[in-house]
């Protein structure tokens, strides 16, 4: 399976849907552009007209505070306007009611859907589906992909790690159902980075996992060894009553990130999370709020990296 | 009405023939292969020179979506399709809607085929009622009203003591039981075979065990009971390796392969490209080869198309809510050709696979040119190259991977019970 479908005729960025089949040169781009937008939060007026007169909608069939916010945030920084939608996800004909739901936005002369789906492969139908003057982003769909998350991830790792090269990354936790986990392993292998390495028990990988271009271990302390970033995905509740683990506090006893156990990365290791964190079930709230957390300034830069995304994909629109 | 079938190749294995001549047909029955009866005048030759001339096939899995899901297909637009594919025997899967569980149900399906000109469609009864796996179906009146076999179609009978009862009650019977193996736990909703391909997109899975421990379950039972069982629909090496043992061992089973499982892997899957969903799933090229290799050894005796059309919106959303399934009647003949020029198999071994076996497996007079045999026909063009697009494609249901495609080998002439139900 390949995916040109994100890309215009000239190679330039016209969905954003999944990182993989993007090049390393697009990747910095969108990394280069999202630097020169991180100004313009601290400005006083927080605004930039680039994407003025375009309309956005955020279309999100699964619940999100935080990633729909940054959206939100990142288009009004561009001037866009801006419409929230949550939709919840009815049991039967999803199919139709999808379609449906799109070819009604599309006639209200929207430029721009940021799509969040339960299932995988939502943002490629609708991008698919879509008249062709609309951009489409991923902001995340089921267990696929979450490029956004990633890329903000990969902003902040270069803000404090530039040398990509070198760096030795561990995914510690649910990467089976994760899609940022998955986004993050194609940016950083994308990226040159020395290591991605998953920790994680069993039932927590997928099948293949090594397909993916990472090392595995199911052992925190010795998986940690070498670590320059420490990526913690958060844990869902549910999965404890599906059989994959046997309770949260095992977990937290095998997985959980302490300060006695950070300890056994690098010292100058950075610890991330893509959120909202469970305290004391992944992470110890010590670590969390510790000095070698950047888990804030992850969110902030959400904002910086999503305005970049969007900007590069309206690009065609705007010139 | 006699029929007179000229200087074709024929090829009929159940005969072990393989030769140029020409098939007289009358009363509806074969008369006789190359030699002319004495006196014969047809009423009607068809001209098979430069073709093959080859019992027509029977479909061992076959979803017709009426009743119940007409939107999607008809017994008219499907049995135009088998007709124009060289299809001349059907086995209709019981999910339909209603369930094929009573007598009655069984009735309307005998009623629609004889209605659309196309009378040799077999129903399936349900093993259990409702197909729910729960309570036993009235097998031995299904049987009588005309079941060919009795099945669970792709639902799961979740408790073994259930199945081992259904199967000591069907083989008390003598009926064949059409199992598809799908443990339904392991298959966890799973659309996308568990490997790379699922791992890199996302995709809910279904390993390889799912069809591995239902079959070993299954062949234990086919022991313990005496049911003779058909396995349907095998997509994996490791389901080619235990049938083989089974076989060995001396039990009583056969098996087939859905013949797009012969030509697609998971790595031809378009990503989130809805046309290649399908269950069991596209697996990896090592059980693609493995199937392949049942096939030539006999392991897996019969093809079948597993035909399953859609309606559009059954195929449009994200790829895990899409309804499974391919349209696949009329890329039969050139895929099992493909086969046959890929050197996999030879093309008598693919048109027993598409005839003789199938027969076997239901115990049917038919399958073969065999003099006094249902004349059941299939004349096609080995070399005709032709387009899988809306010209050509007569299933209503448009949901196949080779949508496009330019596939060799057509059906010229088709008859069913010496009347000719397609002509080219």
């Amino acid at each position: 399976m390949s995916d040109n479908l994100q890309l215009n005729a000239e190679g330039k960025l016209k969905h954003f849907l999944t990182i993989e089949g993007l090049s390393k040169e697009l990747l910095t781009e969108i990394l280069d552009t999202a630097e020169s937008f991180a100004g313009v939060s601290e400005h006083q007026v927080k605004k930039v007209p680039l994407l003025r007169g375009k309309t956005i909608v955020n279309l999100f069939f699964e619940n999100s505070t935080r990633t729909r916010t940054t959206f939100e945030l990142a288009a009004t920084r561009l001037s866009a306007d801006v419409i929230n939608m949550n939709i919840a996800t009815s049991a039967t004909s999803k199919g139709e009611s999808l379609l449906d739901t799109i070819r009604n936005l599309e006639s209200m002369f929207v430029d721009m859907f940021v799509v969040r789906h339960a299932l995988s492969g939502a943002a490629h139908f609708i991008a698919q589906q879509t008249a062709p003057h609309i951009s489409v982003i991923n902001a995340g769909d089921g267990q696929h992909a979450h490029p956004t998350q990633a890329m903000l991830d990969m902003f902040t790792i270069r803000q404090l790690k530039p040398d990509f090269a070198n760096l030795r990354v561990a995914i510690i936790g649910d990467i089976l159902h994760s899609r940022v986990a998955r986004s993050e392993i194609q940016a950083l292998n994308t990226l040159g980075a020395a290591e991605v390495r998953v920790i994680a028990p069993k039932t927590l990988l997928p099948a293949h996992v090594q397909s993916l271009g990472v090392t595995v271990s199911h052992n925190l302390t010795e998986g940690l060894k070498d670590i320059d970033v420490v990526m913690m995905l958060r844990l869902q509740k549910e999965r404890m009553t599906s059989a994959l683990l046997p309770s949260e506090s095992e977990y937290f006893k095998c997985f959980g990130l302490t300060e006695e156990k950070l300890k056994i990365a690098k010292p100058d290791a950075i610890v991330m999370h893509p959120g909202p964190i469970n305290r004391g079930v992944e992470i110890d709230s010590k670590v969390a709020d510790g000095p070698q957390s950047v888990i804030l300034k992850q969110v902030s830069n959400g904002i910086a990296v999503r305005m970049a995304v969007m900007a590069m994909a309206m690009q065609k629109q705007v010139a | 009405m006699k029929i007179q079938i000229n200087n074709g190749r024929i090829i009929d294995p159940a005969n072990n023939i393989n030769r140029i001549g020409s098939v007289y047909i009358d009363g509806g029955k074969i008369v006789s292969v190359t030699d002319e009866p004495l006196g014969f005048k047809a009423d009607s030759v068809i001209n098979a020179e430069n073709q093959i001339v080859c019992p027509g096939f029977i479909d061992l899995s076959t979803r017709l979506r009426d009743m119940g899901h007409s939107r999607k297909a008809t017994f008219y637009s499907e049995v135009r399709a088998a007709a124009s594919a060289g299809v001349t025997t059907l086995c209709l899967q019981p999910d339909t809607v209603p369930v094929i569980d009573t007598p009655a149900v069984v009735e309307l399906v005998k009623e629609l085929a004889e209605k659309t000109g196309y009378p040799q469609i077999y129903a399936i009864g349900a093993l259990t009622q409702k197909l729910e796996g729960s309570e036993l179906s009235s097998m031995l009146s299904l049987k009588q009203a005309g079941c060919i076999a009795v099945g669970n179609a792709n639902q799961p009978v979740k408790n073994l003591l259930i199945l081992r009862r259904a199967m000591e009650y069907a083989a008390s019977h003598d009926l064949l039981l059409m199992f598809r193996p799908n443990d339904f736990w392991l298959g966890n909703n799973g659309c996308a075979h568990e490997g790379a391909i699922s791992t890199r997109y996302g995709l809910p899975s279904i390993p390889e065990a799912a069809e591995t421990i239902a079959l070993a379950q299954c062949l234990e039972l086919a022991e313990l009971t005496g049911c003779r069982v058909h396995f349907g629909q095998l997509s994996c090496k490791r389901s080619v390796i235990k049938i083989h043992q089974a076989k060995k061992y001396g039990l009583k089973v056969s098996a087939d392969v859905a013949i797009h499982q012969l030509h697609l892997t998971e790595n031809d899957m378009k990503p989130f490209d809805s046309a290649y969903h399908v269950l069991p799933p596209l697996r990896t090229e090592a059980d693609k080869q493995y199937l392949r290799k049942g096939l030539a050894g006999g392991t897996l005796n019969s093809i079948c198309s597993d035909h399953q059309p859609h309606d559009l919106d059954a195929k449009l959303g994200a790829f895990p809510e899409t309804e499974p399934g391919m349209s696949s009647l009329e890329t039969l003949l050139p895929l099992m050709l493909k086969l046959v020029a890929e050197q996999a198999i030879t093309l008598e071994q693919g048109i027993a696979c598409l005839s003789a076996n199938p027969a076997r497996v239901l115990r049917l007079n038919s399958g073969a040119l065999t003099p006094g045999f249902s004349a059941d026909v299939c004349v096609f063009d080995p070399e005709l190259d032709w387009q899988v697009n809306g010209e050509n494609w007569k299933s209503q249901g448009v949901n196949t991977p080779f949508w496009g495609q330019t596939l060799k080998g057509r059906v010229t002439c088709t008859l069913q019970a010496g009347k000719i139900i397609y002509r080219a």
